[in-house]
């Protein structure tokens, strides 16, 4: 098994403590429940869509220190992108956590969120470190209301 | 001769020849014997020695038990009942030998009071089929507790819908002891069945059982009580409690998976539809007119996990080797020192502080989430449970998404009670 460090980065261990966009959106036109049956995690998704672009996102929820953090990072990142940046952003950040790169690019990309890169050394926090981004997904295939790792 | 007497005489045999228990009745409780009849003890994770705290979920085997598995498919398996030939008549005799131990271990009159099962969820979805088809009907309540496990909740619900009856939720103070006025007077007219858990897995909790089972009987109620975690850790006397119906499962007492005990009064089981239709469980079939078969067999459809209630008895002689009240005394002195030492770690709540509790220790640790505290530990070689235990009804009463868990065994030391405290510190550095 990895190292805790590797696991726990400094920059996770703020977003958990601190998460950004942490708040409900007022107007916003795509709303995902993520839940984890497994440990009881649970993320509120708001986006609010404009062009095609992601103009707003935050998330509210309560979870553990890798999947709140998790979460607000990908809020940061995914501002101003377009709904085809952010899907390649999802493929990449599943590749970089699954430790199976899938994404069409290097990872390079991914910027800041290659701190999650430990996470692939703990196969059972997998689902801790998606379930935002499960939520991402369902949000801009407009599909599902609500998403579960299980 | 009736085929249960048959069987106990054949059973004589087989015995003798079966792995013996290592440990003496009576011997003194020697914690280092004890953890040497655990192979799987014996091992380091993530580098360190491992210190398995999640009994709860599932205990380890002792080597008796291995040895009991081992010895039945080397030399005595075979399909069970109406087998002429000798491997039959072994696997047999072990077969009901073991429930001749199980109905010692829970004290019942009677082995037809003692039904082989898989696990405690397949018992008391065996009752909520059963006894629900022949007792319960629309209008009717079933009345349970706030802190049951999921597995004595969603079956419940489940007869409810086909019946159109009520589930009835007794309350749970900020101890996470059952508050008895409002048990009480949840108890009504329409009540059909009360079923609560005997050892809360998620608090820990005791719950009073003895004096339940009376109000309800006052008013002719009969009681399911979930042994799951209490088989470990309580004696258990079924005519003592005068309980009418209690569940639990091997694996949580050292013994298999797949595997697990019903008790249930004749006089309930007799009235009682089968839960399974299949072999065994008929005396004679016609495609007119079925008739089903003597207590225990009418519900054991089908053949059973020969080996797991082999496998189960040879758990019960170990556990009763060493004794019960033994194991609780010493997992009281876990229990109360872990107490004492967790409650010094800053920013740690313990949730269930009921006056009567054993073997189970839950916790939250202010800004951390369980699930991290569980990723920690584990890097210390230190496992643990991070989660809702199955309980969420109980901890939203509580107001928290999930606990961090550690529950004790027979086999663990005041040191492993230690590495736990130490490895809370780590978690509080990682997250400092
Ligand atoms: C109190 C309680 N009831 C029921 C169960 C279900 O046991 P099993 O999964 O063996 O059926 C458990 C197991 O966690 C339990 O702790």
């Amino acid at each position: 098994m990895g190292d805790l460090r590797d696991l726990y980065q400094e920059v996770i261990l703020d977003h958990s403590r601190k998460p950004r966009n942490f708040r409900p959106l007022e107007r916003a036109d795509r709303r995902v429940e993520g839940f984890n049956p497994l440990c009881g995690d649970r993320v509120t998704l708001f986006v609010r869509l404009e062009n095609g672009e992601v103009r707003d996102i935050s998330f509210q929820g309560s979870g553990c220190a890798i999947s709140t953090a998790s979460a607000s990072m990908m809020t940061e990142k995914l501002k101003g992108k377009t709904t085809q940046e952010a899907m390649r952003l999802f493929d990449e950040f599943h590749g970089l956590v699954t430790g199976k790169p899938g994404g069409v690019g290097n990872g390079e990309e991914l910027g800041k969120l290659a701190v999650f890169s430990g996470v692939c050394e703990f196969p059972i926090r997998v689902k801790c470190a998606t379930l935002a981004w499960h939520a991402l997904k369902a949000a801009l295939t407009g599909g599902a209301q609500s998403v579960s790792t299980e | 001769m009736s085929g249960s007497e048959r069987i106990l005489k054949a059973g004589a045999q087989a015995d003798a020849s079966y792995p013996r228990s290592a440990p003496r009745p009576g011997a003194a409780f020697d914690i280092e014997a004890i953890r040497r009849d655990f192979p799987i003890l014996q091992q380091s994770v993530n580098g360190h020695p491992l210190v398995y705290l999640d009994n709860a979920a599932t205990t380890q085997k002792p080597k008796a038990v291995v040895d009991a598995l081992e010895h039945y498919y080397t030399r005595d398996n075979a399909n069970i009942h109406r087998g002429v030939h000798e491997l039959s008549q072994r696997a047999t005799a072990a077969y009901e030998q073991a429930r001749e131990k199980a109905r010692s271990f829970v004290n019942a009159r009677s082995t037809a009071e003692v039904l082989f099962v898989r696990s405690t969820t397949e018992a008391i979805n065996l009752i909520a089929h059963s006894f629900g088809a022949a007792r319960v009907s629309a209008g009717d309540e079933i009345l349970l507790t706030r802190m049951e496990h999921h597995s004595n909740i969603v079956p419940w619900q489940m007869l409810c819908e086909r019946q159109g009856a009520r589930l009835q939720v007794a309350p749970v103070n900020d101890r996470g002891e059952l508050i008895l006025e409002d048990f009480e007077r949840l108890l009504s007219p329409k009540t059909r069945l009360v079923s609560l858990v005997h050892l809360s897995n998620a608090l820990g909790t005791v719950n009073p059982v003895k004096e339940i089972i009376s109000l309800a009987h006052r008013r002719g109620v009969p009681v399911l009580l979930d042994g799951a975690q209490a088989a470990a850790r309580i004696p258990i006397d079924v005519q003592d409690l005068d309980c009418d119906f209690y569940a639990l499962s091997g694996h949580k007492l050292y013994g298999p998976t797949g595997i697990g005990i019903l008790y249930g009064k004749s006089e309930l089981l007799e009235t009682m539809p089968p839960f399974l239709g299949g072999g065994d469980m008929i005396s004679s079939v016609t495609f007119e007119k079925t008739l089903y078969n003597k207590l225990p067999n009418k519900f054991e459809a089908g053949t059973p996990h020969v080996a797991g209630a082999v496998g189960l008895g040879a758990a019960i002689d170990y556990v009763r080797g060493i004794g019960i009240e033994a194991i609780a005394a010493h997992e009281d002195e876990l229990l109360r020192h872990a107490t004492e030492a967790v409650s010094r770690v800053s920013g740690l709540r313990i949730i269930g502080t009921a006056r009567e509790k054993a073997g189970i220790l839950s916790f939250v640790m202010d800004g951390i989430h369980p699930h991290d505290i569980g990723t920690i530990l584990d890097q210390q070689g230190i496992a643990i449970r991070a989660g809702h235990h199955c309980t969420q009804p109980l901890m939203e009463q509580f107001g928290v998404p999930a606990t961090a868990r550690a529950s004790f065994g027979m086999y663990n030391t005041l040191a492993e009670v230690d590495a736990l405290v130490d490895g809370l510190g780590k978690v509080r550095e990682v997250f400092a």
